[in-house]
């Protein structure tokens, strides 16, 4: 082992840093040359430490991670490739290799391109683990930008992007913006990409360093996937802080247009969702955004035809009534394509059209079957397409839909079954006309006698009994004259038998057994029950009062009053009592028989102000969940989750910066004190300042990141402000704000 | 956009995974199967797919697909575009099943580097960027051991020099405004098949009567051509006009008029076309224009109303309980179409109840065979010609110990069909002509075109 090769291990180091501001006043070719023949000795010396270090430590020499390290440092080359494939594997399964990193970095400076992609894969898994070594990386980073392939240029500055180590930072600015303006289109649209991750990393330095106005430059690239890309980026770095760094002015407008029609099909989504912000004043200007978007609603990626029905969507405001039917008529049939996908995809989409359909009820108006259920739909999408059938039922398809929803109340699944019992219901009450059919269905449904349907069908009645309070009293009267209450399992069902008995108690048969029966398991009832048998109870003895009834109204009013829990039944009891203690019995027939109002229909609508919401969230979140984004998403919760992740990396950096200064003190004085006894004197002496060098400069490193911190402090003293106003878990932040600063 | 993407087992248990934003806990998937059976739509089981795809949790949002046994899972904490993300997820199954065949847990493992090489290639930071299996393969090249790479290791340290000169570029087609096409692309023999495939769809009840059809269709290029090709497409008028109406939002109309002049009451809907076709070109001067990419693709596709089309087979279903021991199940067809025509590869899936024993078949045409695993009889036609009518008996013993929930339930799944005529198209769609264009090899080429019907996944009877 050569001492004085140990000894130039740090001097180039200290240059190794700033690979920029390296100054040799040769030829490009030489400046190459010393770099990477300065990276080849970095990695032999690295190496060669190592080794020694495992000998003083003993490092176990079996196991798979021995393995592994043997492969690593193999003096094939294939071997090491292998190697590295299997650590990468092992990563996968879910293994820690991490402490393999400085073997695995040393293979980093190769020609290889599937190695080279390898090594950087397991970089960016472990470079949060180990921060400190990533650095090292750093100088075949930069290296790898000024490569002559394109392919490995963009590489590289994709990898250093998804490199989350603070320290990046310091390094990342030169080559980002060389890379932004390279002549390679491939490299441009990552490097726009990668300003979005620089952002994300560390957002002042970005704004400082000018890279957001360098992105707005790039949308009037000649290239159209660097456009989109960049479009991306800022779309992505305005949603991260909530403010919106995309300005579309009308000549950027005009270029997103133009650019529209050349785009691969993500590029596409990327100008659609900024098209759909942007807010279009000028009649010309929103007709060319019509005319420019209207044929992407013929593309073959739903993704891009959704994208493109928001945007006009959007639009629609701002045209002429006429031309307003038209585009809504444009609509229809490329919103029907999107169900022609995998069920999962088909599931968003019809939670999409629902609020197209809320907004614009005619959009979808002729397309009834095609939201038929298949056999093999998944449950999910079975129920949601019953949801939008009801919505879509008018006169003309009432009968088809009927049929149609026949046949599901027979399937298998309960819940389709309820959904459809329920679904007739809501057709019935919508559509007048095929009332009468509906409630022969219902009956057909009652006498084939399937368990699971009964229960939804008992509380259909009753609301079918609320729209048409009379026409289809016998149908109704039979059923449930037919029907034993302990048929009926949810308490739903039970409280809309009792409801149907009170409200039309003189034609049921056998009144009195019904009631004595439900008075018998008052106590063991659900509030619903108990509520609804108490007004039917205390009604029946307003119409036709017999001597059972009467005793049963007693009990009911002195149970309800003394040994029910409920408030609202208790309360119901006692006003109940009070109003039949007064002699008026035209007051209490008043009080207690008023019919209630009649139930238009049972089908659900957005309130106005969330559907204008939703349809701002067309495609998105929000549209799926039908809430509004900030219901969801809590993005000063996600901040607090960020801060806290940083401060705790900052933690576990500083510990990580410790162990290293530790660990480099013992190594320099392994080299001093224990090593080969052939050793000159002129060697040893030429490590002792080299020793400090290291020390040096990792100390360098350490202060630099305490001259971060103040700014993390700021950061995090801001969320303490916010925090301030809302909660009580401030002194608790603080005091781990404190706590991070006694460390420094 | 997406964070984070997993592939799961059937479990939910990681496979692979490929984090862009760092922003995601790795404990998030962990949470994933408690999700799955929480929010499952029919309290409980878990792995029948009917917990719906997109979940929140914990500020979180899982989003999902599946795919044979794997789940594809896709995270985010923002409000993000997830139809873009879903669309995404099915481009990547797609692309690599391309590279790998089939997807799923084994082909996973064995092929990890490829598909995290693919991982960020077709996605940065969340954003999508290229899915174009062709363009992909031109520059990822999926690992083998080729005879070149064996020398070049053993050669030693040549190998590097070696592998630099053979370097890969990123093909300028990816950054080309035509980017489906590479340029200099030559072949001998210029060549162009176009297929026109139509996908019949239709349930039919026990009566015979139809209760829904669709007829997906779409025309497949085979283009073996050389250079940058100009091409357009010529269709009759009447598709035409049915599918720029229906463009405009005007089948009302056209429908109406249609009717009035008494022709067929065809409906064009849904035209979509790839990427290649200039689609302002089709709705301004009704021109199918473009340069198509290499190889095999799908030009267009259309969706068509027919308000004429019958049902093509008449299934008559019987079946007889024999005091739960045993069935009898008796299924006639009749070809349904002009003795003319004739369909192919009939296959006729028929339910029975689950473990049924010792299957009896009494049949005069076909094969028929007892697949215990799907619990479906299949009857089997290599071809049928229209008019004629076959009939088949099968008798099944049912296993002693029964329950007569299965003996109800296999009678609601509906009898599934599959065939495929070949010669013409249901819609009426007819090619007129496609002109082939090089502007500078200027070569003689003359298309070839085939007319395909055939079912769809869906085209069920019930019979019940």
């Amino acid at each position: 082992m050569n001492r004085a090769e140990l000894g130039l291990k740090f001097k180039p180091r200290k240059q190794f840093g700033h690979p920029a501001q390296l100054q040799v006043n040769g030829h490009k070719f030489l400046k190459r040359f010393i770099y990477f023949s300065l990276a080849n000795l970095l990695i032999m010396s690295v190496s060669k430490l190592e080794t020694r270090l495992r000998k003083l430590f003993n490092v176990p020499r079996k196991g798979e991670t021995f393995e592994f390290r043997e492969g690593l440092v193999s003096q094939y080359a294939s071997e090491r490739k292998d190697t590295i494939q299997r650590v990468i594997a092992a990563m996968t399964v879910g293994k820690d290799v991490s402490s393999l990193f400085p073997d695995i970095l040393k293979n980093i400076a190769t020609h290889d391109h599937e190695q080279k992609k390898l090594v950087y894969l397991y970089l960016m898994n472990y470079a949060k683990t180990n921060p400190e070594l990533c650095i090292l990386a750093v100088n075949t980073f930069v290296q790898d930008t000024e490569d002559p392939n394109p392919l490995v240029r963009a590489l590289a500055i994709r990898t250093m992007g998804c490199i989350r180590v603070d320290k990046m930072t310091d390094y990342i600015e030169i080559p980002l913006k060389r890379t932004l303006k390279d002549d390679n289109p491939y490299v441009r649209k990552t490097a726009a990409i990668c300003v979005a991750k620089f952002f994300d990393l560390n957002s002042r330095l970005c704004v400082e360093q000018g890279f957001l106005d360098e992105l707005m430059d790039l949308l009037d690239d000649s290239n159209q996937m660097v456009v989109a890309n960049s479009i991306s980026a800022l779309i992505e770095i305005s949603k991260s802080t909530n403010s919106n760094f995309l300005k579309i002015d009308s000549k950027i407008l005009k270029k997103l247009l133009m650019t529209l029609n050349e785009c691969t099909e993500w590029g596409r989504i990327s100008i659609l969702t900024a098209l759909a912000d942007y807010n279009a004043q000028e009649v010309a200007e929103v007709q060319h955004i019509i005319d420019r978007v209207s044929p992407q609603l013929q593309h073959e990626n739903p993704a891009v035809v959704l994208s493109a029905v928001k945007v006009i969507i959007k639009q629609l405001d701002k045209v002429e009534e006429d031309q307003k039917e038209s585009l809504l008529k444009r609509l229809s049939s490329p919103l029907v394509s999107l169900l022609s996908t995998p069920p999962e995809i088909q599931y968003v989409a019809l939670r999409n059209i629902r609020i197209v359909l809320e907004k614009y009820p005619v959009v979808l108006a002729r397309e009834l079957r095609v939201f038929f259920i298949k056999y093999n739909d998944p449950l999910y999408l079975k129920l949601e397409k019953i949801d939008i059938l009801v919505r879509l039922a008018d006169e003309s398809n009432g009968l088809l839909l009927l049929a149609e929803l026949r046949e599901y109340a027979l399937e298998i699944e309960p819940e389709v079954i309820n959904k459809s019992v329920n679904a007739i219901g809501q057709l019935a009450m919508k559509i007048p006309k095929v009332s009468k059919k509906a409630i022969d269905v219902l009956y057909e449904l009652f006498i084939s006698r399937a368990d699971s349907l009964i229960d939804q069908l008992v509380v259909v009645l009753q609301n079918l009994l609320r729209r048409y309070p009379t026409e289809y009293l016998t149908t109704i009267i039979t059923i449930i004259g037919d029907l034993e209450f302990d048929t009926l399992n949810t308490s739903d069902a039970i409280a809309s038998y009792v409801w149907i008995i009170g409200e039309y108690s003189s034609e049921i048969a056998h009144l009195e057994d019904r009631l004595t029966t439900l008075m018998s398991q008052f106590q063991d009832s659900d509030p619903a029950v108990q509520s609804a048998l108490l007004t039917t109870i205390v009604k029946i003895n307003l119409t036709k009062p017999t001597p059972v009834t009467q005793k049963l109204l007693q009990q009911i009013l002195n149970e309800a009053t003394k040994e029910v829990e409920n408030a609202d039944v208790r309360d119901k009891a006692y006003i109940y009592w009070r109003v039949l203690s007064t002699d008026d019995v035209q007051l209490q027939k008043k009080i207690i028989m008023t019919k209630l109002p009649v139930l238009e229909s049972t089908i659900d609508h957005f309130p106005p102000l969330l559907l204008n919401e939703l349809v701002n969230e067309i495609s998105n979140l929000g549209s799926v969940y039908h809430k509004p984004a900030s219901s969801f998403i809590k993005s000063i919760d996600g901040e607090l989750i960020n801060t806290q992740l940083q401060s705790k990396k900052l933690e576990e950096l500083q510990q990580l910066a410790k162990t290293e200064i530790v660990n480099n003190t013992v190594k320099a004085e392994n080299l001093l004190d224990f090593d080969d006894n052939d050793d000159s004197p002129q060697n040893s002496s030429a490590a002792v300042p080299s020793t400090g060098n290291v020390l040096d400069e990792l100390n360098d490193l350490f202060s630099n990141f305490s001259a971060q911190t103040p700014q993390q402090q700021t950061g995090s003293s801001m969320i303490n402000n916010a925090i301030k106003q809302t909660g009580p878990d401030q002194p608790q932040k603080k005091s781990s704000n404190e706590d991070l600063l006694d460390l420094f | 956009m997406a964070s984070v993407i997993y592939f799961l087992d059937n479990k939910g248990r990681p496979l692979l995974s490929r984090d862009y934003k760092g922003d995601i806990p790795a404990q998030a998937v962990e949470r994933f199967p408690f999700l799955l059976i929480n929010n499952s739509s029919n309290n409980g089981s878990f792995d029948d797919g009917s917990t719906r795809p997109v979940l929140y949790d914990n500020g979180i949002n899982y989003i999902y697909l599946m795919h044979k046994n794997l789940y594809v899972l896709a995270m985010t904490r923002h409000d993000t575009n997830v139809f873009n993300i879903m669309c995404y997820l099915n481009n990547l199954i797609k692309v690599l099943e391309s590279y790998v065949k089939s997807l799923e847990e084994e082909s996973i493992r064995d092929n990890f580097s490829i598909i995290y090489e693919l991982l960020d290639e077709m996605m940065d930071f969340g954003i999508p960027q290229i899915t174009d299996t062709k363009i992909l393969k031109e520059y990822i090249t999926q690992e083998s051991f080729t005879l070149e790479k064996v020398i070049a290791t053993a050669t030693g340290a040549k190998g590097g020099s070696l592998s630099q000169t053979r370097a890969k570029q990123p093909p300028s087609t990816l950054t080309n405004s035509v980017n489906w096409r590479s340029p200099g692309i030559f072949y001998k023999k210029n060549e162009a098949y176009l297929d026109v495939v139509e996908c019949i769809d239709m349930l039919i009840n026990a009566k015979g009567q139809m209760l829904s059809s669709e007829i997906h269709g779409a025309i497949k290029l085979k283009s073996y051509l050389s250079g940058m090709p100009e091409l357009v497409l010529g269709l009759n008028d009447r598709f035409l006009n049915g599918g720029l109406a229906s463009i405009r939002g005007e089948t009302g109309e056209a429908n109406g008029s249609g009717n009035a002049n008494g022709s067929k009451g065809i409906e064009v809907e849904d035209v979509k076309f790839h990427q290649c076709v200039r689609l302002s070109k089709f709705e301004a001067d009704k021109m199918v224009s473009f340069i198509p990419p290499d190889g095999e693709f799908d030009l267009m596709s259309y969706r068509v109303h027919s308000h004429t089309l019958r049902p093509l087979f008449l299934i008559d279903y019987k079946m007889k309980n024999h005091s739960n021991t045993r069935i009898e199940i008796m299924i006639k067809v009749k070809a349904n179409y002009k003795s003319k025509i004739s369909a192919n590869r009939l296959e006729i899936r028929i339910p029975v109840p689950d473990d049924v024993d010792s299957p009896k078949f009494h049949y005069n045409k076909g094969s028929i065979k007892y697949i215990p695993s799907e619990s479906v009889v299949l009857w089997k036609f290599k071809r049928i010609d229209g008019g004629k009518e076959y009939v088949m008996i099968a008798e099944l013993l049912l296993p002693s110990v029964h329950d007569l929930s299965n003996l109800e339930t296999f009678k609601k799944k509906p009898v599934n069909l599959k065939f495929e005529m070949q010669g013409f198209v249901t819609s009426g769609l007819q090619i007129r002509y496609l002109k082939i264009n090089e502007p500078k090899l200027n070569y003689q080429s003359y298309p070839y075109v085939r007319y395909i019907t055939r079912s769809g996944d869906n085209y069920s009877v019930r019979v019940k």
